[in-house]
Formats: structure tokens, sequence, C-alpha cells
């Protein structure tokens, strides 16, 4: 048997293939909330929430109307993103004249009331979700057996996250949006609705986060403090990132996920560390991140 | 929008016109006279551990704030320094056998140079960048207290003995404790005046009001802002060993980021920037913590309902709104 | 909770009448179940655990023996820093005589330790350090329900028995899952199995699959999940996708109590061994008790700690009443000194350190097309008798016990 770093060669493969799921989801949570942080300049405190309520919205969706999961995946951010859209024109539109700090400190206390609702509701021992039977089941790789669910969790966020990349990119639309960024009174001029956008923007992102509570919500419990505990790790990783770089969110984010996956098979004890320490090291060397842009 | 003016302030800062300073220090005095006074006479009308835990938090509040309304610098991670200080202090007094002050010293003292080190890292970038950065760092200590040995997991260091201080007074008599952490608090308390009023303090809020001003005036800003964040550790690090040795105590709850949180909350309610709005915001959080236990978990949902309700509608908090009735800064 | 100045007064006066109102009423005692109704054991303690207390008290027909029992509640959420404090306050300023259940190791070892200093009662149901009666043990606690030690030697011992000889632990790292690892691992080994490997997962953690990827390579017979909650139900689902359970290989889960089950559906839990100190559906007595308790808790079955949190007050208001005293010392020397015997866990007794003896039970959780329907659950295995379930007394360090 082949060893790498000591390790049998067999168990790292298998170790690094789960260690990029795990990413999976830090890609999708951080890269919505780098689509945010672009566009509103505010650190959403209350992805995690989010995230927590995608995955509540799919065991509800089943349990009070009967809907399965494939359609969970499409209305759970619809109805999320919605909410979001809510959320942003009453309560964080009212701050954008304010410092950044104020809308962290809001979806701070925001994400306190919607876990402490659903954990006074459903207790926190978590609620069963079944895998769907499409996806049930596993296949034998050799090193491993990947099952299904998995394969598809990765294959989704990383088509999920490519496109919003090249939308954001390579897009018409993606390129006002960047403008926006950059230059919000200048593109109001041209006479595109910027608040309309900024409001789109963040539906866009908790949106993503639903998707990301959904497709959890089959392999971790379904369960109020899913979200919370996330949350703090996927900071990280956009802040190792570099905030608001879309691709760099998107490529720490199955970068850390591999990283974490390694420190799992050689010192497990370290593995929900790591990445901050990672973090630090990265801060020391560019404060901006990875891909962030110098300011 | 009456708040588009200080719209890149995140303080509530309420103008000094130089010919009332005097004024108000002498005001600030009386203010200082009342506080110990009603500390005084309090534990004639409540319990003398749940005013004990006020105290600590008010301290703590005050310190925080020391950072966040002078230096204007939003640390997320203050739960690192108020934690790690909580656990020195108890594993001194309790497996090195240290006598409560030289306890609760080291519990300051490494909160001090944990300050020292994580400032260095943090202060390198301002805004939400350093609230993120002091959130992660404070991550680790977190992780440190969960896992290593000597801090006792989940369990945390428990049965933490009082202790005699200076070998003569016996902690154990918990109106003994109240008078030493009362004692603590207010000096506490005196320290962040002076620093706040000293030369120190006016550059701090030079620096915050103007960046590019104060640097062009000669003034090292990275090492005012590291001086403030060392200060800020130190006087929460004495909160948190206080607080252990007198919940005989120190566990997660302490290193937790909802603890960062809770401290943000206080001095959000009680107004960021000045003096005395910390000590309001750490009573109303502990007595609503403490008179609503019986609701449990409905508890995070209020301060997440307060939490959003003063960031909308409240910046200045309940002191800052007096300050500006009373045209005084309070 | 805790009133002060007025509010005290008027509570005093309150309680003067009352007194005056039930002539009969010789002893007031007043009982405190300090759990978690918010958090993580909410559903195997919290509010199932008050109903419990006050079924107790009812069913012991208190007031028609001149005892009046006052039962109050609050949350200490899973953290030794809050129940401490609640637990000071409860004796210092409210009058409370005993504090009962209490789950989460660490907490519990923190009213211990302050019951002690304020000499009063503390019954533990809820948590299961085999340190309580063990190296910190108290002659104010009593711990009624389980501890680490008995689920250990349940499960562990029964599956070495068939054949389950080599073991892969998964151990929650913080002090809690190492004890159940500790204990577990040592009965493994004294029934001749061997254990393999362990991996410390980062607690808490919400993926078990790289940790579970490492117990498959291992080979071992039995996977034992030393954690608790969350985690044993997030590492048994994940078992379940990983075809763990296909390849041979048996999960044991150290700590899992009935509303773990609930929540994770027979799908996921099916072929699971555990051990319990209770089950609903064991004989008349239970499913008599379980059925009313039932009514009162919106139709969810009772856990092994709410039925210890009644069959433990009501050994205490025996003690109260034969005594006519609720003097903590004289009470706690009397329930030592009575065998226990109730309809919900049978016959037994309470030792020097606090343990209470009674039997306890191994089940295999049942496969879906097994089940009637909601809370059938469990197949009963084997019972091991009082006298072989707990640690014996000289094995756990207990200052009381030399």
């Amino acid at each position: 048997m082949h060893t790498i770093f000591g390790i049998p060669s067999q168990l790292l493969f298998g170790q690094l293939l789960l260690g990029l799921i795990n990413g999976a989801f830090y890609a999708l949570l951080s890269l919505g909330l780098a689509v945010i942080f672009g566009l509103l300049n505010i650190i959403n405190f209350s992805h995690g929430a989010f995230y927590m309520l995608g995955a509540f919205l799919a065991w509800m969706l089943l349990t009070y109307c009967g809907i399965g999961y494939w359609w969970s995946l499409v209305l759970a951010p619809l109805i999320v993103g919605a909410l979001g859209i809510a959320v942003e024109r009453l309560l964080i539109a009212r701050l954008y004249r304010l410092d950044p700090l104020y809308g962290l400190l809001l979806t701070f206390g925001l994400a306190l009331v919607l876990q402490g609702v659903f954990r006074n509701i459903y207790g926190v021992s978590g609620l069963p979700y079944g895998i769907p039977s499409a996806l049930a089941g596993g296949r034998n790789l050799g090193f491993m057996i990947l099952p299904n669910y998995r394969a598809w969790v990765i294959a989704l966020s990383l088509a999920v996250s490519i496109s919003t990349w090249l939308a954001i990119e390579k897009t018409r639309l993606g390129a006002t949006l960047r403008a926006a960024t950059e230059n919000p009174a200048l593109v109001e001029a041209f006479g595109i609705n910027v608040p309309l956008f900024v409001t789109v923007t963040y539906g866009f992102g908790v949106a993503l986060a639903a998707l990301a509570g959904v497709l959890a919500a089959p392999i971790y419990s379904v369960n109020p403090n899913m979200g919370a505990d996330l949350i703090i790790t996927v900071f990280a990783v956009v802040v190792i990132g570099g905030l608001g770089s879309i691709l760099g969110s998107i490529v720490t984010g199955f970068g850390l996920g591999l990283a974490e996956g390694l420190t799992k098979v050689i010192y497990p004890e370290a593995s929900s560390t790591v990445i901050f320490a990672i973090m630090i090291v990265v801060l020391l060397v560019k404060p901006n991140g990875l891909f962030g842009k110098a300011t | 929008m009456t708040e588009t003016a200080r719209a890149d302030q995140p303080t509530t800062t309420v103008a000094v016109p130089a010919h009332a300073r005097r004024n108000d220090v002498a005001f600030h005095r009386w203010i200082f006279g009342g506080i110990a006074l009603a500390v005084a006479f309090a534990p004639a009308l409540a319990y003398p551990v749940f005013l004990m835990k006020v105290m600590c938090f008010g301290l703590f509040a005050s310190a925080f704030n020391l950072l966040l309304g002078f230096g204007g610098l939003l640390s997320f991670g203050h739960a690192a320094y108020f934690g790690a200080a909580a656990y020195v202090s108890a594993l001194a007094a309790k497996a090195w056998g240290l006598p409560p002050e030289l306890a609760i010293l080291a519990g300051a003292s490494a909160a001090a140079l944990l300050g020292a080190l994580f400032g260095a890292v943090a202060i390198r970038r301002q805004g939400i960048y350093f609230a993120m950065i002091t959130l992660a760092l404070a991550q680790m200590i977190y992780f440190v207290a969960l896992q290593a040995k000597v801090t006792g997991g989940e369990d945390g260091i428990q049965g933490v003995p009082r202790g005699t201080l200076f070998g003569l007074i016996d902690l154990g008599n918990d109106y003994a404790l109240y008078a030493v952490v009362a004692l603590i608090f207010l000096a506490g308390l005196a320290a962040v005046h002076r620093i706040v009023h000293s030369p120190f303090g006016h550059v701090l809020r030079a620096i915050r009001e103007n960046e590019p001003r104060a640097l062009s005036l000669g003034y090292r800003v990275p090492r005012y802002r590291h001086a403030v964040f060392v200060m800020s550790a130190t006087l929460t690090g004495l909160a948190g060993a206080t607080k252990a040795i007198v919940f005989q105590l120190a566990s997660l709850t302490d290193v937790h980021w909802t603890m960062s949180g809770e401290v943000v909350l206080m001095t959000l309610i009680g107004g960021m920037g000045t003096m005395f709005g910390p000590l309001v915001g750490a009573l109303v959080v502990v007595a609503m913590e403490y008179y609503l236990a019986s609701i449990g978990g409905w508890i995070s949902v209020i301060e997440g309902a307060v939490f959003v309700v003063c960031v909308l509608g409240f910046r200045e908090g309940i002191v800052g709104v007096l300050a500006r009735k009373l045209k005084r800064p309070l | 909770m805790m009133r002060s100045g007025p509010g005290r007064l008027v509570v005093a006066i309150a309680m003067l009448f009352a007194a005056a109102g039930t002539a009969r009423a010789e002893i007031a005692v007043k009982v405190g179940v300090l759990n978690d109704r918010s958090g993580i054991y909410s559903d195997l303690a919290g509010e199932g655990s008050v109903i419990a207390a006050h079924m107790a008290v009812e069913d012991f027909k208190a007031a028609e023996k001149g005892i009046k029992v006052d039962i109050v509640s609050a949350d200490h959420q899973n953290k030794p820093d809050i129940g401490s404090t609640i637990a000071r306050q409860w004796y210092d300023q409210d009058g409370v005589d005993a504090i009962l259940d209490v789950p989460t190791s660490s907490v519990a070892l923190a009213v211990s330790q302050v019951t002690r200093e304020k000499n009063k009662v503390f019954i533990v149901s809820g948590a299961g350090a085999s340190d309580i009666t063990g190296a910190q043990c108290s002659p104010n606690t009593i711990h009624w329900t389980y501890d680490t030690y008995s689920l250990a030697k349940g499960t562990a011992g029964a599956m070495v028995k068939n054949g389950g000889k080599s073991w892969f632990f998964l151990t929650a790292d913080y002090a809690f899952g190492h004890a159940l690892e500790r204990d577990a691992a040592a009965i493994v080994k004294a029934a001749g199995g061997s254990v393999v490997d362990s991996v410390n997962v980062p607690f808490p953690a919400t993926d078990f699959s790289s940790f579970l990827l490492q117990a498959q390579g291992s080979k071992a017979d039995v996977i034992g999940l030393a954690n608790a909650g969350g985690d044993t139900i997030n590492a048994i689902k994940q078992a379940s996708e990983f075809g763990i359970g296909e390849g041979g290989q048996k999960l044991a889960g150290l700590l899992v109590f009935l509303s773990d089950v609930h929540a994770l559906g027979l799908k996921a839990a099916q072929g699971l061994v555990l051990t319990e100190a209770f089950y609903w559906d064991l004989n008349e007595g239970t499913r008599a008790w379980s059925k009313r308790f039932a009514e009162r808790a919106g139709g969810k079955m009772p856990t092994m700690v709410h039925a210890g949190a009644y069959a433990g007050l009501q050994h205490y208001l025996k003690a109260v009443e034969a005594l006519k005293s609720k003097d903590p010392m004289a009470v706690l020397a009397k329930m030592k000194a009575t065998p226990t015997d109730d309809p919900i866990f049978g016959k037994g007794s309470i030792r020097v350190d606090g343990r209470t003896l009674h039997d306890m039970y191994l089940f295999e959780v049942k496969k879906p097309d097994e089940s009637k329907g909601p809370y059938d659950y469990y197949k009963l295995i084997t019972t091991i008798p009082a006298a072989e379930a707990f640690r014996p007394l000289n094995e756990g360090s207990c200052p009381l016990a030399k």
C-alpha cells in the first residue's frame, strides 16, 4: 500500500474527497457572504440563520405540505430569498448611510431572534430528514464508498458557484453589478435602479445560504444551531479569501475544506482550529486576504 | 434621518466644548460618588451575588467601550480576554494555591499579554476586518479552553476557592467578597475615566474622528491603537478574573463568542462612547437574564430583538439619550 | 425565580397565610427542578422532569401526609456557571431544600459542590458522569438513574459477549466524551475484547464522515460512539450513509436516549444496541405511569431521566415523612437506609457513595416494520441485575466509600 505523509494513500484520498464536500458548503456560504459584502458593504451575521432556515424549510415543506426534496431545493431558496428581500427593505436599508458595523450588529441580533424562535418551537435534538431515494446508496471508488448524495452536493455547489462567478464576471448584468459596487452614484446616474440591485443581491445571497441548508438537511441533522457554529468558520474562510472577492470565496471555500480534511487524518483534534490558524498566517502575510484587493 | 451627520462613526459622541470641561469633570465626580453610594447600599436591597455579577459585567462593558467608544474599534472577540483571565485566575487560585488578590492579578496580566499579542495582529486592519479578525482570534482561545487538559473542557474549572484576602479577610463571606469586588469595580471604572480624559485619550479621539489628520500631525496611530487595545484587554481581564473568584468557576461560557456579542449589546443599550452607558447596559442585560430566567430560551430572542431595535432606532443608547437631553457628556 | 425586598415580604406573608390555611401541613418542602429547558437536553429532561416531579408529589399524596411541597424550576442552559448561580440563589434566597434532575455532567458537578457547601440535598437524574459518585462524590448527592459506567457496562459488555471483540471509539473531544470512552474501554478489555484505535472528534461536530471513514478503515467489529445528543444523532445518521452497517460493522451508542431515537427515526437508528434504566413498555407499572405522563406531556413518552426524577423525589418524600423532618443529613441517611421501591425502577437501594442501584436494560432498536407506531422503538435483549449493573463501590475512588 502506498503511503503519503505516512498515511495510507487510500485513506488520504478518501479524506481529501470528504474535505471537498465540506468545502462545498463553505464555498456556497462564503459566496453568498461575498456577494452581499461586495454590494452592501455589510457582513451578514445572519447568514448562518438563513442557512438553518433553508434546512428547516425543507423539513417543513415535507412534513406539513408533503413536498419532497427536489421541490424544496427550488422552493426553500426562493422563500428565504423573499424573506431576505423583506429584511433588506425593512431593516438593513435604514443603515446604509451609517458605519457598516451597524449592519453587522443588526444581522447579529436578527440571527439571535431567528435561532431562538426555532429553538423554542422545535427544540435542539434535531429533526430527521431522509436522503432522496434517487440519490440513496453509494458507489465504491476503490479507496472508499462515496455516497451518491455527497457526490451530488459537490457537483451542485460547484455548478452554482461557477455559474454565479461567470454571471458576475462575464455578463452585462454582472458588469453593472460590479460597477454599482465601485461607484453607486455613477451607476445611478446612468438610470439604473441601484437600490433595487442591492435588494435583489441580498435576496440572492441569502438564497444561496438557504440552498446550502437544503443540501445539508439530509446529511446533518436539521437543528436550530446548525448555522451558528458553521458561520464563524465561514467568516474565517471569507477573511482568508479576501472580503468581497467572489472567486476568492469559492476557491478558499473548497481549498480550506481540503485543508481541514487533511488535518482530520493527521491531527484530528486540531481540525476545527486549523482554519483559524491559517487565517492568522494569511493575515500576517497578506492583510487583505488571498484574493483581496489592496485598500 | 438625523444620523447622517455622523455617518462614518460607529459612536454617538457628544461634542465637548473646552469651557464646559472643568464643569463636566466635577459633574462626573458627583456621578462617581453616586455610583459608590449605590454600590455601598445595594446589598441591603438585592442579592449580593447578583450585584457582584452586575459589577463584573459593568467593568467588562466599560473596558470594551474604551476600545469601541473611544478607540473607534469594534472587537467581536472580547470574550477571549474575559475568559482567558477567568481561566488563569481560577487556575491560580485552585491549582497553584495563590491568594485571591494574586490570582486576580495573574488573570489580568494574562489578558494583558494576550491583548498585546492579538492586538498586534488585529490592529493592522480596521472596521469590519478588525471585527472579523478579533472574532477569529477569540475562537482560537475558545478551542484551547475546550480542548486543553488544564481548562477542564466543558466542566470548566470548578470549585475555585475564594480564599482569604492578604491572608486576613475570609472571602467565603458574600459581604466581604462584595466589598472587594466593589473596590475593584470602582478602581477599574476610575482607570477607564482617567484613560479617557488623559492626553492619550484625547489623541485617541482625534484618531477616531480623523485618522489622516492625526497621522499628519505626527501621531503614530498604530501605536495608539495597540495601546488602547491592550488597556481594554487588561481591564476586561480584571473583570473576568474577578468573576471567576466570585462564582468560583471559569467555564466555556466566558470564552464563547456569544459572550463577545453580549458585551456589544450591553454597550449598545447603555450608549457607546459614553462613560456611564456601559454600566447601565450591563445592569439592564444582567437583570434581564436574571429576572427573566424563568422564560428560559426566549431570553435570546428578546436579546436579539433588543439588538435590532437598538441598531435601528436607539443608537445613542440610554445614557446617550440622557446626555443629549442634559446637554452634558455622561 | 428570585424576588427581592418587598417581593420577598409579600411571598413570606402569602406563605404564612397558606400555612395558616392548611393547618395539617406540618412540613413545607421546596424542591427545585433545575435542568435544560431550551437546549440540547430539553427533550430528554426539560419540562418533562417538572411534570414528573408534580406527578411524584400527587401520587405520594404529600398533602394528606402533612407535607406541603412547592416545586420551582429553572433553566441552566447547560452552563455550569448559570447552574451553580441558580443553585446558590435557590439555597440562599428562596429556601429550596432539594434540587432535582440537572442533566449535563459539568453542571451537575457544579451543583453538587454548591449543595455540599450549603448542606442541602441533590438528587441527580439527568446527568451521567460516573465521577458524581466517584472521585467527586458528595454526602449530599444521590445519583438516581444512570451513569456512564452502567451504560458502558450494559452496551459494551453485551456486545463483546456477542462477538464484537475489537472496538474503535469515536470520542467527542471533551471531558465527558473521554470519560465515556474510558469507562467503555475498561469494560471491553475486562470482557476480553480489545480497543483497536480511537479518534478524538472536535466537539461539537456536524460532519463525522472522515472519522467514520477512519473507523471503517480500521476493520474493527464495533464502532463505539463516545458522544451524546446531537453528535450521536449526526454520527448515526452519517454511518448509515457510508454503508457502515452493511459492511458488518456494528455501531454502539454509549449514551442514547429514547428522545434521540425518536429524533433519528427508526430507519436510521435500527439495529442500534443501547442501555437504559427505563423504557415505558417494560411492564404494567411502567406502561400505566407512562400513559399518565404522556397525557400531561402532549403525547411524549417519558425518558429514563423523567422516570428518575419521579422516583427520586418520591423516595425523598418518603424519608421526610418517616422522619417528620427535612433536616438534610437525617433525610439523606434515611434515604440511604431505606430500600427503594417504586413501580418504575422496581426494588433497589442507595449506596453510601450516593449511587442508586436498580436493574438496567439492554435494548435493540426495532426495524421500521417491527414497530407498531410512535415510541414503539425498543426490543428488550436482556436485563442487567442491579448488583452487576453499576461500578463496584471500591472502584470508584469515592472518599465516602472508605
